[in-house]
């Protein structure tokens, strides 16, 4: 079979899969009667027309980056992590307890403290079925599942019965005191004399979530343990051979990937909702699978990807508040990004390369 | 000879995959009644022009005649009905099915089985006597041993009104006795008007057992020769495109003292057969201990424990200090921390990792070494590549690019770079399973001869192969295992190939131990 070079690999066939999802939702745009061309320019300046949609694009590509990169440290050791949701949902709980148990002076010292508590109860999610997958071989894919569900339940019960403050009928925490509150783009930005919408929810976990990037590159590409863990990925017999632990593999991958997708809690719940909801993970878990394949796992392919995904979701509810597409249609459009992402990868893959190799033929 | 047109002409084949030319301008004339070996370094492109023949890919260009009618093969199906035949290197059976379903499977007629199953039994009978291809028809695959499988894939293929046979080095399985038989078999089978096309790289069968020969190299077709006009000299000179020194030449060992002490070690596999069975043997400094016996007699096992891969139980020395055989001590990295370096039987699933740059594999293993080492968060990754690069001149690995990834280099350079990883680390012992396993001569001589060069520095080496002439050749002393255990120990120059098969499936067994 023909190959692409690299940087066709991880920019044409996105852009192809794009393209192909979108004629594709033109299509269904057009059979219930809107105009496509009018709904692609609505969604386009509802998720990067202005400071404010900016704000809404990059707050929701925050919290897929997270995930993604959640996603892409489990699948560099060949880990599919679906876990994502429940890890989140644990991190949300425990900025909560973080934020509402203590009083913080500061914001910086609830934002640290937060972040660590989230990425501890993220990763003591993903924990356990680390070690089922280690020890018992009981695979990750459906314990993780599985874990979400147990997640969920186990919120549910938190919130109605622990964290709900006696006179509301809301199963959802009391809000956040005054100073946990973290600042906006906004208001960071206002430091360096940009102005930038005051209503939209980006805040600096958007610059937590670029640190991030940088050291799970770090991590994969530059340190002893990212070795172990891609060598493992790509080859188990291999890594036995060379004396790498596959117990220790998949633990610390899975515990980075948990307190990865936990880490999220810092935007949704301590940034944005400033309290706990019981639906505050909005499927980020989810976005975060198709956010990893799409960058194919390499943290900045993560954060572009995040930011398209971001600009859908801010794009999408402008569409449904605009237009009589309902806002499910821009469920269909993400999942058929999904689809010739991830599933139809070769079906794009192959022609380009024909293609490719006849014109370096020629 | 007769004066039929010939069994198969291929004209003028030419096959690319993206810009590698697999086949260039390739023509053979198979003589109907004949034994016709092809011969070639791997990535010759023997195995493609093949698998063209058998319907598998088509060509870009190019005629095939069968029986002196052009045809035209679309697929395995088709080929079948031109009476083309396959036995492949890996047979494709069902392990839980009798010799008889194995058969019918893919040529039922009909919906009911009992039927098809007698008629076929009738065949069968009849084909089994003609060719003497004695096999119990209701034993199941999975109890029958790898000689006696290769039948069944025989006898498969010409109860689908096969004449003429392609096997696909159908001797890499099998041991010196089972050849000798599937070798009588190919004889009778010709005598009786078959066709046989033997593909392999073993010289000594080509001179032993075809009419005609090919030579291949570089996906072009070098000559066509009598068998009994040329010698395997002239072969392998035409298949390398040069000469080349079969005969590795060493000087005698001067062993010093012992590294390798292994008493009474035993190793239960995953699913508790026991695969290795109390053996006990010792290597000395500067000698190579060879391993003979046939594949799946518990060598591998042995070599898994002693690379830190697999947990066994006994007592494992080296230099002195105690191995651990289980526990969290032992693993390769331990292994390495007491100079034992591995040079495992399977370079694809374990000795390299094919996805990694060249470079990556150069520090697969020592990728904790303090000289790769930037600061404790981490790699130096140019001082490894640095390395890569002074490895890959210092060992003649092609393309030298460490850029390139694991996958992309040929089988012999892929071990090239195992070896240069292992072997300049100058280690105390060395663990060496199958060096040459499905590597051009080229690189097979390169191996012995960095194996010899390392052993007359001081290393300890213990050699596992299934190649009996390369245990010949470079082994001071023999040990050969059967079912787990050690059937007896030799000196090269005191024993013959016919010997060790005999110790190496169980026939003989040596009644005193030698010093060990």
């Amino acid at each position: 079979m023909q190959q692409l070079p690299p940087w066709a690999d991880a920019i044409l066939i996105p852009i192809f899969s794009l393209l192909l999802a979108a004629s594709l939702s033109a299509c269904a745009i057009l059979a219930i009667g809107e105009n496509p061309m009018a709904a692609a320019r609505l969604m386009v300046e509802g998720a990067v027309g202005s400071t404010y949609a900016w704000g809404y694009t990059l707050y929701y590509a925050t919290n897929f980056i997270f995930t993604g990169l959640a996603v892409a440290v489990a699948f560099h050791a060949r880990l599919f992590n679906i876990g994502g949701e429940g890890q989140a949902m644990l991190g949300g709980l425990a900025v909560a307890l973080i934020c509402l148990l203590i009083p913080w002076p500061h914001w910086i010292l609830a934002f640290i403290f937060a972040a660590i508590a989230a990425m501890a109860f993220g990763a003591i999610w993903a924990a356990i079925p680390a070690i089922l997958q280690a020890k018992r071989g009981s695979h990750v894919v459906i314990t993780t599942i599985l874990f979400n569900f147990i997640a969920a339940g186990f919120l549910n019960y938190v919130l109605v019965n622990l964290l709900r403050p006696a006179s509301s009928m809301d199963p959802a925490s009391a809000r956040f005191p005054e100073t946990t509150q973290l600042p906006t783009l906004h208001d960071l930005l206002a430091l360096l004399n940009i102005s930038f919408s005051k209503a939209a929810p980006a805040n600096v976990s958007f610059l937590v979530a670029l640190l991030a990037c940088v050291l799970v590159w770090h991590l994969i590409w530059r340190t002893r343990l990212g070795y172990e863990i891609r060598a493992f990925g790509h080859s188990e017999t291999g890594a036995v051979y060379a004396g790498i632990s596959p117990f220790k593999v998949i633990m610390i991958s899975m515990l980075v990937s948990g307190g990865l997708a936990g880490l999220m809690a810092i935007n949704n719940v301590m940034g944005e909702a400033e309290r706990l909801t019981l639906n505050a993970t909005e499927g980020a878990g989810f976005i975060g699978i198709a956010v990893a394949l799409m960058g194919r796992s390499h943290p900045f392919g993560v954060v572009l990807a995040a930011i398209l995904f971001g600009a859908l979701y801010q794009g999408g509810a402008e569409l449904a508040l605009w237009t009589s597409i309902p806002r499910e249609l821009i469920i269909v459009i993400q999942a058929l990004v999904i689809l010739f992402i991830g599933a139809l990868d070769n079906m794009i893959r192959m022609p380009l390369a024909h293609i490719y190799s006849a014109f370096r033929h020629s | 000879m007769s004066h039929d047109p010939p069994a198969i002409e291929l004209k003028s084949i030419y096959k690319a995959f993206g810009s590698i030319q697999a086949n260039k301008d390739i023509s053979i004339t198979v003589a109907a009644g004949s034994i016709h070996g092809i011969v070639g370094e791997n990535g010759a492109g023997k195995s493609t022009l093949m698998s063209i023949l058998y319907g598998f890919y088509k060509a870009d260009q190019g005629e095939i005649y069968v029986k002196g009618k052009q045809i035209l093969i679309r697929d395995s199906q088709s080929a079948i009905s031109f009476g083309i035949g396959m036995v492949f290197q890996h047979f494709k059976l069902v392990e839980n099915f009798t010799v008889l379903e194995n058969i019918i499977l893919g040529s039922e007629k009909g919906y009911l089985l009992t039927p098809a199953l007698n008629q076929t039994r009738t065949a069968l009978y009849d084909l089994g006597k003609d060719y003497e291809l004695n096999v119990d028809l209701d034993a199941e695959i999975k109890d029958l041993s790898v000689g006696l499988q290769q039948r069944v894939e025989i006898l498969k293929v010409l109860y689908r009104g096969a004449d003429i046979l392609i096997l696909d080095e159908p001797t890499g399985v099998l041991t010196p006795t089972e050849t000798e038989q599937l070798f009588r078999i190919l004889r009778r089978l010709r005598n009786e008007g078959k066709t046989i096309i033997l593909i392999t790289h073993k010289l000594r069968e080509i001179m032993e057992i075809t009419d005609q020969v090919s030579v291949m190299r570089r996906g072009e077709m070098v000559g066509h020769l009598n068998t009994p006009d040329t010698t395997p000299e002239e072969l392998a000179e035409m298949m390398v495109g040069r000469k080349v020194i079969h005969n590795i030449s060493k000087s005698p060992a001067s062993p010093k003292g012992t590294v390798l002490q292994v008493e009474n070690l035993n190793v239960v596999d995953d699913l508790g057969v026991e695969r290795v069975k109390g053996i006990s043997f010792s290597v000395c400094a500067g000698e190579v201990l060879g391993i003979a016996g046939v594949a799946g007699n518990g060598q591998s096992e042995l070599l898994e424990v002693l690379g830190g891969m697999r947990n066994g139980t006994g007592v494992v020395q080296v230099s002195d200090q105690q191995l651990d055989l289980s526990g969290p001590k032992a693993t390769g990295k331990w292994r390495r921390n007491f100079g034992i370096a591995h040079v495992p039987e399977d370079r694809q699933r374990e000795g390299l990792v094919m996805e990694y740059f060249a470079w990556e594999n150069v520090a697969f293993g020592y990728h904790r070494d303090a000289r790769y080492q930037k600061n404790p968060f981490t790699m130096d990754n140019s001082a490894i590549r640095k390395d890569a690069v002074g490895k890959m001149g210092r060992f003649d690995v092609r393309p030298r690019n460490p850029w390139l990834r694991a996958k992309n280099f040929s089988g012999g350079n892929q071990q090239k770079i195992v070896v240069a990883r292992e072997f300049e680390r100058k280690p105390n012992l060395l663990l060496v399973g199958q060096p040459t396993r499905g590597i051009d001569i080229g690189a097979v001589e390169f191996v012995h001869r960095q194996i010899i060069a390392l052993r007359d520095q001081g290393t300890a080496i213990l050699l596992v192969s299934v190649e009996l002439s390369e245990i010949l050749s470079l082994a001071d002393r023999i040990a050969v295992m059967f079912d787990g255990r050690i059937m007896g120990e030799r000196l090269p120059e005191q024993t013959d190939e016919r010997e060790l098969s005999l110790l190496m499936t169980g026939i003989i067994e040596q009644g005193h131990d030698p010093a060990i």
